[in-house]
């Protein structure tokens, strides 16, 4: 395996840093804001819905799910680019 | 023996056990469902269920039993990120969740949505600042993460003594509902219930460790999913809301809050039934006010943190074949058990619809006394005491205060309640004896592996042979589970508040530890421990001080709303501070520390801690 620079490593954690802090900046909203306006945000119909109990019930979930399945593929894009994923160096 | 519990064929051949496996269960449900017409007994019934799904749990776990430390205490490290996906949903979805939360949506309405948004929310926390770094470091426990990371026997005892404080407490609650269930189902005393219960889980989890535990677990969720999501497809299609009610249900959640005035929910009950209650909160409405949302998001925080200082959860991680698997596995458990979360709050609405609206047939309130006292459900549940009523105002009518309920009944019930035939009950039964034997086993794991691993090999004996290393964690996990069991016997607290306060105990204790491991190079030796030290003391604390106004040490008041289900906030926040200002304080650690941090951060390249075979 080809030895990272430390400039490239440095790098590597920045970007991974990056989509840790936008991730969680994305939770922190359906997590905590969201449910923080509930009582005004029940006055908004969404299909049938009351919105503010939308998100506790089912919105926030879901948000939640996706996310996960996006934050794997985008940090292991992150790994690919600079070569330190797995199969790498299992050679 | 034919089958291998690892290998190439058998990852491989995995789909194909499951699937088998689950038209298994599907044809032995039906098989039931023809008995019950043929006029098998309810209770027969719901004996054939429960020892159905007990005899292939343990079953797997003998097949699946081993030798050898790696697969014992991470199964290898060869769980494919689907499969452990489906464990870790049914080690995280516990009796309470399976038995208790649709019940406690349907009595508490949207304060306690907080436990639905805080459980699922927390694998964002697992995801992205711990499991991958947590796998890449190829510990076998969580304690040893702590143990390696920072150094010293010491920081590896408290780390001991955290996770099993918050693992004890969580087990005694799982241990309690197993004990329920078997009770209910085989017509037994509680106490006697406990120990069957007891002898259950340790059939799963003593020869074959987390590989065992691993593939019963995959078998238990299959069971309690279906066992969940069957009777909500059923009622709704009954109540013509369609095959899948989550989407249709705002409707049923309208109109809910449109009969909630006129049934005037929300005026007190005149009455009191010890253990009951009756129906006072609004199903929709959150309460208004700041203290109200914060109560809520207090709550929420706990749970979601508390999620991911959970080392049952964590070590579920430990299991996959490479760090990328670990990222893959922690989305994989959310779908699993968001499956599970966001069908709860469909049942609460649909059972409560039943009840209350006049339009329906199942509808009670607003009939006459006479009439609703003389259905079966509410004769059988009223016997048991779980259910009651009472004609405060003596017009003959039951009024929706004059109603008494144990919520934990409504999962239970809900099936009779609709009319359902009574297969449905026993599944339903079944499920909640899955939901709590895995948690009960991977908690049990937890703990008997760290005692064994952290405690007796790399603290007591570094030069254990391996033989005696494992069956150390074999006595420990028997010696543990009795313990649990006796504790459960003496039914100290309800199950609920059992399992809050493991969250916050684990989040007192090992959150901040864990992450600045590894997103903070500086953190050290001295920190972590101080962390660890005031963030439980501090934790435990408020928890006696909240609970005990009166004593010297107690609190008259809880600090803004931060009341027992909540003290992990406080816990965690000094935790934080300690570390933070103990590290800082202290000097930095040494070179070979820092590569070590480094290397965790990227996938690539050997684990930190070198696997043996």
């Amino acid at each position: 395996m080809a030895q990272l620079s430390p400039a490239d490593r440095a790098e590597h954690w920045r970007r991974t840093r990056n989509l840790m802090f936008v991730h969680l900046a994305i939770w922190f909203v359906f997590a905590y804001l969201v449910h923080w306006f509930a009582v005004p945000l029940n006055n908004i119909n969404f299909f049938g819905w009351p919105l503010g109990y939308y998100f506790s019930a089912q919105g926030s979930l879901i948000v939640f799910v996706v996310q996960l399945f996006l934050f794997a593929r985008q940090q292991h894009a992150i790994d690919v680019k600079f070569g330190v994923e797995e199969n790498n160096n299992k050679g | 023996m034919a089958m291998q519990w690892e290998g190439k064929s058998f990852i491989d051949n995995l789909p194909k056990i499951y699937g088998i496996y689950t038209g298994g269960f599907l044809v032995f449900f039906a098989l039931m469902a023809v008995c019950e017409q043929f006029g098998m007994s309810a209770q027969t019934i719901g004996i054939m269920f429960v020892l159905f799904t007990l005899v292939i749990y343990a079953v797997i776990g003998v097949l699946s039993r081993t030798t050898a430390v790696e697969a014992y205490y991470v199964a290898g490290r060869s769980v494919p990120p689907v499969f452990n996906g489906m464990a870790t949903a049914a080690d995280w979805m516990s009796g309470a969740s399976f038995v208790a939360m649709a019940g406690g949506i349907f009595m508490s309405g949207h304060p306690y949505m907080a436990f639905i948004v805080g459980w699922t929310g927390g694998y964002i926390l697992v995801a992205t600042l711990m499991a991958p770094y947590l796998r890449k470091f190829g510990c076998y426990t969580v304690p040893d993460f702590i143990g390696t990371r920072y150094g010293g026997k010491l920081t590896r005892f408290v780390a001991i003594v955290v996770l099993v404080v918050a693992s004890f407490t969580y087990v005694t609650a799982q241990i309690t509902a197993t004990g329920t269930i078997a009770a209910r189902a085989f017509l037994i005393p509680f106490e006697i219930g406990v120990w069957l219960g007891l002898f259950g889980i340790l059939v799963c989890s003593m020869l074959g460790g987390m590989r065992a535990v691993t593939w019963t677990q995959v078998a238990q969720y299959i069971v309690l999913i279906i066992a969940y999501l069957v009777p909500i497809f059923w009622m709704s299609m009954k109540q013509g809301l369609g095959f899948l009610p989550h989407i249709e249900y705002g409707a049923a959640v309208q109109r809910i809050m449109e009969l909630e005035p006129l049934l005037g929910v929300g005026t007190a009950a005149v009455d009191s039934v010890e253990g009951l209650k009756a129906l006072t909160t609004l199903h929709a409405t959150p309460p208004e006010g700041a203290l109200a949302a914060w109560k809520f998001v207090t709550l929420t925080a706990c749970m979601m943190i508390g999620t991911a200082s959970l080392p049952h959860i964590l070590m579920r991680y430990f299991t996959t074949p490479s760090v990328r698997d670990a990222r893959t596995s922690v989305a994989w458990s959310l779908f699993f058990i968001f499956l599970l979360y966001f069908s709860a709050p469909a049942l609460a609405t649909l059972s409560k619809l039943q009840m209350i609206d006049p339009n329906l047939m199942t509808s009670i309130i607003g009939d006459s006394i006479d009439k609703v006292n003389s259905l079966a459900w509410i004769r059988n549940w009223g016997e048991v005491g779980l259910l009651a009523i009472r004609d405060s105002n003596a017009d003959g009518i039951l009024q929706i205060n004059e109603f008494f309920l144990n919520p934990d009944i409504i999962v239970l019930a809900t099936p009779e309640i609709a009319g359902l035939p009574y297969v449905i009950s026993g599944l339903v039964a079944a499920g909640g004896m899955a939901a709590a034997m895995s948690t009960a086993d991977g908690l049990l794991l937890a703990m008997a592996n760290a005692l064994s691993h952290d405690l007796y090999y790399k603290i007591i004996d570094p030069k254990a042979e391996t033989r005696k290393r494992l069956m150390t964690a074999r006595v420990l996990l028997l010696v543990i589970g009795a313990g649990g069991a006796a504790v459960a016997s003496l039914k100290l607290t309800g199950i609920l508040g059992a399992v809050a306060w493991a969250f916050c105990f684990a989040m007192s204790g090992l959150f901040v530890p864990l992450v600045l491991g590894v997103w903070w190079k500086r953190a050290n030796r001295q920190g972590a421990l101080a962390g660890m030290v005031v963030g439980l003391g501090v934790g435990w604390w408020y928890l006696l001080a909240v609970r005990n106004p009166e004593a010297w040490y107690g609190l008259a008041k809880p600090w803004v709303g931060l009341d027992d289900l909540r003290f992990g906030i406080v816990g965690t926040i000094a935790s934080a501070i300690a570390m933070i200002v103990v590290t800082l304080l202290t000097p930095e650690p040494d070179e070979a520390t820092q590569r070590m941090v480094d290397e965790v951060r990227i996938p690539s390249g050997d684990t930190i801690i070198p696997s043996k075979a």
